[in-house]
């Protein structure tokens, strides 16, 4: 079975990539993500605002207490150099790109143009194949305007398009106005690929203690539904790749996405709860879909379910909760006697 | 500039300069003022620095400075390059390993910041009492004035051990040189190498220690062969003042400096000389220059090498024409014929002249006299005193100069208008707080100065002894000449005020000169702000036609995003100001200064720094000073009104820094000063207070019990108490079913509190209607200040509750106690106070507390004011604090004492049974003494016998009278940090506990060194960063309460209140209760974890280090053995979450992944290792079932 595919330029040798987490941080498990099959690694996020704070907290906590009293004018050697850039992350590329073969994809969030740029050039110099660009931003400012929030998004890319060479992803929010408008206009601003979606850290609230909580809950196949439709909307109009992320637990997770269009699935929850091993069986499982249904490749399924491809465009636009609810089968004295 | 090379640093950095580069192997041990010179050391080992033989020196850290001087002594033995830093005790430590390294002519320099010796108090400052205290090991005592001398001497004096093997102190004034900062040219690394002696050096390694060559030493020798011995050394001695001028020679001929071991200056005719050592030569020298440029006769001989004292160099460095002498020392030798300098001076001088060496015909007038004891300031005033006192046809002899002794009236006056200084100099000085980084600044801009022109700097900084809200006070000077005043600036034409608040206790333009500039930070504009001055301020700038410049500095800083830090931005103003450098061109040093000083810690410090740089200008303002003084306002008192009149006369002086003033009269013979003093001192420290909401509170007395400052207090009452109350004084219903019908008041000492917010983070009570609200929240301190003031008053005239009806085992009930230990010192949100209150609550009026040298020993006892309190009945807790080291056995000593004494006291009232009546001997004799009920019966007893005793005339009743109130049980606690009971004080804490005495040890677990700054002890978590661990600490903390437990007759307790704070209240009532050794490890957090404990977070931090299992909760409790129990009852639960999670929480151990990333993942990882082990071991141990019945464990001695 040809299970190749390319995504931004890059060829792979299966839709199967691993997805911005924690598995990222240790080479170790990076081998394992390679040996069992993974075909690409985006790697954690390298945010540029944790290094500020983390910049500013060292200097704070050197400096709190200082000279203030004559027995102890300090409470800290005087460490002549501490890393507080992104010297680990980069250092993490090059580690990465010696220990596995599969390409690299590095992921950065910025919270300055400067930092986007800046960052962004050290990271292809690290010898990453490939930048995703981790746009993390929940516009609560009600002065901030749906245009704002648009031209902020081509603003960065179009300012690390500049800066680098190697292809560079946006992972985006589904919450636009208008998400076809924003992802058409970044494909033409120089996205070499798209990612849908991100999935944000919601806050929760505990209830014993009266606290707000923030957790992280790993997703569910239901996730993968809106990908899904933005996805089949997008393939084939735009010039970007398209990656799935989301809910892709399963090998039918993977097989419906690429169906949609993606030219690559990216995996999260799944290697999460289950392991980096877990891309084997999704791997085996889709081979084996593949075969039974008679597929030889990859290639040949991709954006068959697509928009502009199935029997019915229409079910990507309209409003299927009505459809639903007019099929049900609808008894007024039935709920009347319950 | 000039080629040559500079460097700006202060004394212990130019020694450690050298130190480090020549010698092999440092043994160091934490003391004021030395610490800085073995941080330095192990620092630069930790970046693998390489010395100039080559090679990394080996820096251990030791427990002590007897164990550093014994680990040096084996590293001399074995011919190793090896050297030591210390003061003081530190010095006094080493004394038994300095007769032994001398007598076996082992060449090594001690490098000793002169430190005043603890008498009737301690001091960290400088005098020479501790090298006066070594001046017969046999070392040579070779001292240095300034900081460039102290790093020339620390080469010399190197130089000269190796070919003398004479082991040498190299001693300089604490604080004055050691922390003194100073532009000075650096020795270039090739000439302190080739002043080495490799043949000499080479002999010191052949006569080492080896199985290859063997020899024995440390013989026992008897009297037909040590007399002999002794003498043996001799030649060694006779020959080393050579050797030291010789090396002197070399280095003058190499460096261009001349040294003599005896130095004079001053008119070659000089009839008048003064004689002395150490950093007060720099200004004898300075009044000299000045006095003979007035014609005066005068000159000063500079003592270097005082041990061997070269008789003939000393009197042939004297001029022919002196007639009178005045060698001044700067220590005291109670009851001698004289200090040490004078005699040797005498000695000298009269075998000198009987041998006719030297120039002197015949023995001029010699007296002696004492300066400078603990730093206090000499100055050219004091030294004109001096000569002034030698013209005078009687001469004052033994006289001290720089205080007013009305009780000997040694004294000799001096016109502290008398100034030296030329117009060359520029002299500024700079009021900052601790916190607002004004010390950090100012030795920013000595450095730029010093290294950015040709002019000379330097900078000397005062020092709060309070812990939270201190001031600092910057001295500055620079000029294009040597600066050699070694005083604080009193004539200044720069003068700034960081902080507005200091305007209302302190004349800070007192030193302005006529036409100076003063620049104020103040929230007022340059048209408002005039008004808001006091009147002394407005006279002052008035009268001196002074420049006035203000800036809203924090105004600035919070526009740059630097929060309360202004420093940049001051320095700035500064610079504009005092014309030192062109405007332009200091700005523009400033931002390099900031990118080298900051680069390291990443660029948004750099930023925000840059950012406040360019926000300055435009804000700073010149305040046209108007003709006239419109301000009635006058200085607030250092103590409040109603203090009493010592307290507002002495105590009240020393808390405005004018205790130079206090004549020697006001002083306590002994040192012993009166408790409950703190709490007139009302320092408004807190910008928001907590403020108590009494619908939401809950009453759970959590915010009392962690108040580290005894500020929020609850007290229960007769509702009818409630007339007269302030309008705005709260109250509410009591919850406790036990106290129904009376009113509970939570109130909070305004003018005390520090703002921590601890009570607020620790608080469980939150509002249903908006869940950031708790029952306590923090407001603005200001607008409540005064009503809170009239409700704190009333609250304390309420009654407290009979300490019978408290429950104590219960924290609601029981934080209704007094708290007898208040508004301290210590740091805002400090984790070792909370402890130390629950204790004066528990036991404080029948308390006894030896407290080993610390942060506690500081915050618990340093002058002015005391936080000891008092109850209704004067009875408080009784304090003492003897040493570091022999803290237990100090303890010890009480409990032993009290015990004699009640024994004894028992027995004359068995004896006294016809006047007592035997009801009252029995009750007294017998009684039982567990409970509050029980001590106040038999203090009810101990008033009958008093009572029947009045008046008796018999021998036993008078033998009685004395000791009767030691029949009511005293409690002892022995308290200490962890350097303390890990480290230094462990072989007398394992002894004491071994005793079976009932005494309570409770050890303030910080985990490191904090009084001293923040150095390794044994008690360090591994991976923490600390200084002597830089690399961050590889071993594992040590488990003192597991080998505590291993007796099986201590109880033994692991707390940690901000976790637990009802079981650290059940282990303090179960230790004291145990009629036996207890001992309580306490952890608290310390400002020196790199963690914001003054915004509330200690509590926090320990429920987290609860939780991931790295502190764990336990008593161990010999009763439980007794009643066929497992003694051991492990309080805390598996761990809830990974070590890490807690590590990264605080700056000690996250510095190390920003620092060395792979060490910290290695330590980390065994960190967690470490955690689960010691749970399994611990969880095994609890679980155990005692087979067989076990034997009951008790105390072993009664």
């Amino acid at each position: 079975m040809d299970l190749t595919t390319s995504y931004m330029g890059l060829k792979l040798r299966s839709p199967l990539a691993a997805a911005a987490s924690p598995l990222s941080e240790e080479i170790a498990t990076l081998r394992q993500l390679e040996d069992a099959g993974a075909s690409a690694v985006v790697l954690y996020s390298l945010f540029e605002e944790q290094l500020r704070r983390e910049s500013a907290e060292l200097d704070y906590h050197l400096q709190h207490g200082t000279e203030s009293f004559a027995e102890a004018l300090s409470y800290f050697p005087e460490i002549s150099e501490f890393r507080t850039g992104p010297e680990d992350y980069l250092e993490h590329i090059e580690k990465a790109k010696q220990a596995v073969k599969l390409p690299i994809i590095a992921s950065l969030n910025g919270s300055t143009l400067g930092g986007w740029t800046a960052y962004a050039k050290q990271i292809q110099q690290a010898g990453a194949d490939a930048l995703e660009l981790n746009i993390y931003s929940i516009p609560a400012d009600a002065d901030a305007t749906a245009a704002d929030v648009e031209a902020m998004y081509l603003d960065i890319l179009k300012a690390v398009k500049k800066e680098v060479t190697i292809p560079v992803a946006v992972k985006l929010s589904p919450f636009f106005t208008n998400f076809a408008n924003v992802a058409h206009r970044l494909a033409q601003a120089g996205a070499d690929g798209l990612v849908l979606f991100n999935r944000f850290y919601q806050p929760d609230i505990d209830l014993e203690n009266l606290e707000v909580k923030p957790n992280v809950l790993l997703s569910t196949p239901m996730a993968m539904r809106l990908p899904l439709r933005w996805i089949a909307i997008l393939y084939g109009r735009i010039s970007s790749s398209l990656a799935a992320t989301s809910g892709i637990h399963r090998a039918s997770d993977a097989l419906k996405m690429l169906m949609a269009g993606a030219d690559v699935t990216m995996l999260c929850s799944a290697l999460l709860r289950h392991g980096p091993g877990h891309i084997t069986t999704v791997e085996r499982d889709m081979v084996a879909w593949l075969e039974q249904h008679e597929y030889e490749s990859v290639q040949q399924l991709k954006g068959s379910l697509s928009q502009k491809n199935c029997d019915d465009p229409s079910s990507f636009e309209r409003a299927q909760y009505m459809r639903a609810i007019s099929t049900y089968p609808y008894d007024p004295n039935q709920i009347a006697a319950a | 500039m000039s080629n040559k090379t500079y460097l700006t640093v202060d004394g212990n950095e130019a020694v450690a300069y050298v130190s480090y580069r020549l010698n092999e192997v440092m043994a160091i041990y934490p003391i004021t003022p030395s610490s800085p010179m073995g941080e330095w050391c192990d620092q630069w080992a930790s970046e693998g620095k390489r010395n100039l033989w080559d090679t990394i020196p080996s820096v251990v850290a030791m427990q002590s400075e007897g164990g550093a001087a014994g680990a040096l002594h084996g590293a001399l033995q074995t011919g190793a390059l090896a050297n030591t830093f210390t003061a003081s005790q530190g010095l006094l430590l080493k004394i038994p390993n300095m007769y032994k390294i001398a007598g076996e002519l082992l060449p090594t320099v001690f490098h000793i910041t002169a430190r005043t010796l603890a008498t009737h108090a301690l001091s960290i400052f400088g005098d020479h009492s501790d090298i006066m205290a070594v001046r017969q090991t046999g070392f040579a005592l070779l001292g240095s004035a300034s900081v460039q001398e102290a790093m020339d001497l620390a080469l010399i004096a190197q130089a000269a051990t190796f070919k003398s093997r004479v082991p040498f102190v190299h001693f300089f004034d604490g604080f004055r040189t050691s922390h003194e900062v100073q532009k000075i040219q650096v020795i270039p690394d090739d000439v302190m190498l080739s002043m080495m002696d490799l043949e000499a050096i080479q002999a010191h390694r052949n006569r080492a220690m080896s199985p290859d060559r063997p020899v024995l030493r440390g013989t026992a020798q008897n009297p037909d062969a040590f007399f002999q011995g002794r003498e043996a050394c001799n030649p060694f001695y006779d020959a080393c003042p050579d050797i030291v001028q010789q090396v002197m020679d070399e280095f003058a001929q190499k460096v261009g400096r001349t040294y003599q071991l005896f130095q004079y200056v001053g008119a070659p005719d000089a009839e008048r000389i003064v004689i002395l050592m150490g950093s007060g030569c720099e200004t004898a020298h300075e009044t000299v220059d000045y006095l003979v440029g007035k014609g005066e006769k005068v000159g000063v001989l500079k003592v270097r090498l005082y041990r061997p004292f070269d008789m003939k160099r000393f009197i042939e460095a004297i001029p022919a024409s002196v007639q009178k002498i005045a060698v001044l020392d700067r220590t005291k030798e109670p009851g001698a014929a004289g200090e040490p300098l004078y005699q040797d001076c005498i000695a000298a001088l009269y075998e000198g002249l009987a041998k006719g060496w030297g120039q002197l015909k015949t023995m001029p007038k010699v007296i002696g006299g004492r300066y400078g004891l603990s730093s206090k300031e000499f100055t050219p005033a004091m030294v004109k005193a001096v000569f002034d006192n030698l013209a005078s046809a009687q001469p004052k002899e033994h006289f001290t100069v720089g205080i007013q002794d009305d009780v000997s009236q040694t004294s000799l006056p001096f016109d502290p208008e008398f100034s030296t200084e030329g117009d060359q100099v520029v002299r500024a000085m700079f009021y900052g707080l601790g916190a607002d980084g004004t010390v950090g600044a100012n030795k920013n801009s000595i450095k730029i100065i010093g290294e950015g022109t040709d002019n000379y700097a330097q900078g000397y900084f005062v020092y709060d002894s309070k812990k939270s809200g201190s001031m600092t006070v910057s001295h500055l000077r620079f000029g294009p000449q040597e600066i050699r005043s070694t005083y604080l600036v009193s004539h200044a034409n720069f003068v700034a005020c960081h902080q507005p608040v200091f305007l209302e206790r302190h004349k800070v333009t007192q030193p302005l000169i006529a036409g100076g500039i003063f620049l104020l930070n103040t929230p007022y504009s340059k048209d408002e702000v005039w008004e808001k001055l006091p009147k002394v301020i407005q006279e002052d700038l008035v009268t001196k036609r002074a420049k006035f410049y203000v800036i809203d500095a924090i105004k600035v800083a919070h526009a740059s995003g630097m929060g309360g830090r202004i420093n940049t931005i001051m320095q700035v103003c500064f610079f504009a100001l005092a014309g030192v450098l062109p405007r332009d061109a200091a700005i523009e040093a400033i931002k390099l200064s900031i990118k080298k000083t900051y680069g390291k810690k990443g660029e948004e410090v750099v930023r925000k720094n840059i950012e406040a740089v360019d926000n300055t200008l435009a804000n700073l303002h010149e305040v046209p000073v108007p003709g006239v003084v419109s301000s009635t306002e006058s200085l607030a008192p250092g103590v409040t009104k109603d203090a009493p009149a010592y307290v507002r006369e002495v105590l009240g002086k020393l808390a405005l820094n004018l205790g130079d003033e206090l004549p020697v009269s006001v002083f306590p013979v002994d040192g012993s000063f009166p408790t409950a003093t703190a709490r007139y001192e009302k320092r408004n420290l807190a910008l928001e207070i907590p403020v108590w909401d009494e619908k939401i509170c809950i009453q759970c007395g959590k915010c009392v019990a962690i108040c580290p400052h005894a500020t929020i207090r609850m007290k229960v009452y007769d509702p009818k108490c409630l007339e007269g109350a302030p309008a705005t004084f709260k109250s509410t219903d009591a919850r406790n079913p036990e106290w129904k019908g009376l009113k509970y008041t939570l109130q909070v000492a305004a003018e005390d509190c520090t703002g921590c917010a601890l009570c607020v983070d620790v608080c469980p009570a939150k509002n249903k209607q908006e869940a950031r609200l708790k029952a306590i929240n923090m407001r603005p301190q200001a607008p409540l200040r005064l009503d809170e003031r009239d409700n704190w008053n009333f609250f304390l005239g309420l009654p407290e509750m009979d300490r019978r009806k408290i429950k104590v085992t219960q924290l609601r009930s029981q934080q209704i106690m007094q708290p007898l230990f208040e508004f301290s010192g210590a740091c805002s949100g400090c984790g070792e106070t909370p402890y130390i209150k629950m204790l004066s609550q528990l036991f404080g009026d029948r308390l006894l507390i030896a407290n080993a040298t610390g942060c506690s020993s500081i915050y618990g006892g340093n002058l002015p004011t005391t936080p000891y309190a008092q109850d209704a009945c004067g009875r408080g807790p009784a304090w003492c604090n003897s040493l570091f080291e022999d803290n237990a056995e100090f303890g010890l000593g009480f409990r032993v004492s009290l015990d004699k004494q009640k024994e004894f006291a028992a027995e004359l009232v068995k004896k006294l049974a016809p006047v007592l009546g035997d009801d009252l001997v029995d009750g007294i004799v017998n009684a039982v003494q567990q409970d509050e009920t029980g001590i106040y019966d038999q203090r009810e007893r101990v008033a009958a016998l008093k009572q029947k005793l009045q008046g008796a005339t018999s021998h036993e009743a008078k033998l009685l009278l004395p000791i009767a109130d030691t029949l009511v049980k005293r409690s002892v606690w022995i308290i200490g940090g962890d350097g303390w009971a890990y480290d230094i004080g462990y072989g007398g804490l394992d002894h004491v506990l071994a005793s079976g005495r009932n005494v309570n040890v409770l050890v303030l677990d910080t985990e490191v060194y904090s009084n001293t700054g923040g150095q390794a002890s044994k008690a360090t978590p591994r991976g923490a960063v600390a200084k002597f661990a830089a690399g961050g600490k590889p071993l594992a903390k040590k488990d003192l309460g597991l080998i505590c437990m291993t007796y099986g007759n201590i109880y033994v307790a692991s707390v940690a209140m901000g976790a637990k704070d009802e079981h650290t209240l059940r282990a303090f009532v179960e230790a004291e209760s145990y009629d036996g050794p207890s001992i309580i490890i306490a952890y608290s957090h310390c400002i020196a974890h790199g963690v914001a404990i003054d915004m509330g977070v200690g509590a926090k931090q320990q429920k987290a280090l609860v939780d991931t299992g790295q502190w764990l909760l336990y008593r161990f409790d010999p009763r439980r053995a007794g009643r066929g129990e497992n003694p051991l009852q492990l309080d805390s639960s598996a761990a809830k979450a990974k070590v890490q999670e807690y590590l990264l929480t605080e700056n000690r151990f996250k510095m190390l992944t920003k620092s060395k990333p792979e060490e910290a993942k290695r330590l980390f990882e065994k960190a967690q290792t470490d955690a689960d082990l010691r749970w399994q071991f611990y969880a095994h141990l609890a679980s155990r079932k005692l087979e067989g019945g076990a034997e009951p464990v008790t105390a072993l001695a009664k």
